[in-house]
């Protein structure tokens, strides 16, 4: 026989509740009472209905952060896991969550799940990625019958041909999705290079689109290497995945479209790059030309030919200036010689022969007859007179 | 100017892109102008080119096997 402190048994039964998958993932619905919130900030409370009690703690970090807290009398859906309390030996219920009564099972655990995610950061705006500007090879995980894969290779044709797709097939709705969508989504980060992850689905009921409020595929989604995209059902369907892709488009074909460049749009855009270089290299050739002809003329003045053609024109401007003087003192010349010309006029013989005066001069020697005493009789003389000279005989 | 016929598409739409923005800045000499516009419009051929030849490829992964993931061709049934 086996005696166990009441510890040991103590212990026993609260693993024997925390190995129970069921108590660890408790939905409780009842009435609260005797809700009271301690010094530490924690409530506890007890959930009842017409047979039974509950017993229910929040912890203080909890109540921070949830939107409705218990109180007494109200009906409420509570989220939580069943255990031991060792000290008191009395089992009880770890709220970390807590909603009116009256809402939808499935809209109860959406609730609950995207609360939680968001707490955990996977909703966070900071860790989105961008898209690619131009995906080489795209990752599709959906079904591959039905519509919303036509409609994603139908956009991804028209727009961006250029894009390789790799269909990661996968059921899209009921138990088997979530595991598969996971599958899928792992195995086109682990396999392919894919440059981005399209995650689609077409439109559907609430409880179609139930594997992509999954927790697995949430944090498949969370944990891809390349950014995921989202494209599930309608307009106003958002699931947890939405939450949780790097972009949320709402629906598949939308989704094809955000992901890739559209090529009608390239082209433009290729033909004004085009445009762009013809008007660049245009002005470029143009500024050089002006450019050009700036040095040019800059190299014209300082050449040795100008500098010869200064020099030149300076001589030239000499020449001109020195002949001038030249004349002018060729003319000074002249006129000075016509007034010593006139002097000399009216001093010659000629004027005086003129008045009536002869020179009489030796035929034999030619000399001026001056003086009685320079002849004698039978002398041969010339006599020279204003209009000519006759010859004579002395007696 | 040979290596541009290996360029992807990204590549090549890029470097196009790079080509008009240091035409637009200017500060070149003439050579270097006219090489990057004879550059930029054998980019821009090249792009279009791609995209006029480009046809969709789409693989389904049917499986991983040990030398890696099997793909097999896939067309949606319409």
């Amino acid at each position: 026989m086996q005696i166990y402190t009441v510890s040991q048994v103590t212990q026993y039964i609260k693993n024997l509740f925390e190995v129970d998958p069921m108590l660890q993932d408790l939905w409780v619905e009842g009435e609260v009472s005797n809700c009271a919130q301690s010094t530490a900030g924690h409530i506890y409370f007890t959930l009842k209905d017409a047979r039974a009690q509950l017993r229910c703690v929040l912890w203080r970090s909890q109540v921070a952060q949830l939107e409705h807290l218990p109180a007494n009398g109200k009906a409420v859906v509570v989220h939580g896991r069943a255990s031991v309390y060792e000290a008191q030996g009395s089992y009880q219920l770890y709220v970390d969550w807590v909603q009116p009564a009256g809402a939808g099972a499935l809209f109860l655990q959406f609730q609950a799940l995207k609360d939680k995610l968001q707490r955990e950061g996977l909703f966070a705006t900071e860790r989105k990625r961008p898209l690619p500007r131009f995906p080489q090879r795209l990752g599709v995980v959906t079904s591959p019958v039905g519509a919303a894969i036509r409609d994603v290779l139908h956009v991804l044709r028209r727009r961006y041909p250029l894009a390789e797709v790799i269909l990661a097939p996968t059921l899209v709705q009921g138990d088997e999705a979530p595991p598969q969508i996971v599958a899928a989504i792992e195995a086109l980060n682990a396999y392919i290079d894919v440059d981005a992850i399209i995650v689609a689905r077409g439109g559907g009921s609430l409880e179609e689109l139930w594997p992509f409020n999954d927790e697995r595929v949430a944090r498949a989604i969370f944990a891809s290497k390349a950014p995921v995209i989202s494209g599930i059902g309608h307009e106003t369907d958002y699931t947890i995945a939405d939450f949780v892709a790097d972009v949320r488009a709402p629906t598949p074909s939308a989704a094809a479209e955000m992901v890739v460049p559209d090529q009608k749009a390239l082209r433009a855009q290729i033909r004004q790059y085009c445009d762009a270089l013809h008007q660049g290299t245009r002005q470029c050739v143009a500024e050089k030309r002006s450019t050009t002809e700036h040095v040019l003329a800059l190299l014209h003045r300082f050449s040795p030919r100008a500098v010869v053609d200064r020099w030149r024109q300076n001589l030239d401007e000499r020449r001109q200036r020195a002949m001038t003087m030249q004349a002018h003192r060729l003319a000074l010349l002249r006129e000075q010689l016509a007034g010593m010309k006139l002097r000399l006029q009216t001093l010659s013989p000629e004027s005086t022969l003129n008045r009536g005066y002869a020179i009489v001069s030796r035929r034999d020697t030619g000399a001026v007859v001056a003086h009685i005493a320079q002849v004698t009789s039978g002398d041969a003389i010339a006599v020279r007179v204003s209009d000519g000279h006759f010859t004579g005989i002395v007696d | 100017m040979e290596e541009i016929a290996g360029l992807t598409f990204e590549q090549a739409f890029q470097q196009l892109e790079e080509v008009v923005r240091q035409l637009e800045s200017g500060e070149l000499s003439l050579e270097q102008s006219l090489t990057l516009f004879e550059r930029g419009m054998l980019l821009a051929r090249l792009c279009e080119s791609k995209l006029d030849a480009a046809e969709q490829k789409v693989n389904q992964l049917v499986g991983v096997s040990s030398e890696g993931p099997v793909l097999a061709p896939f067309t949606a049934e319409e």
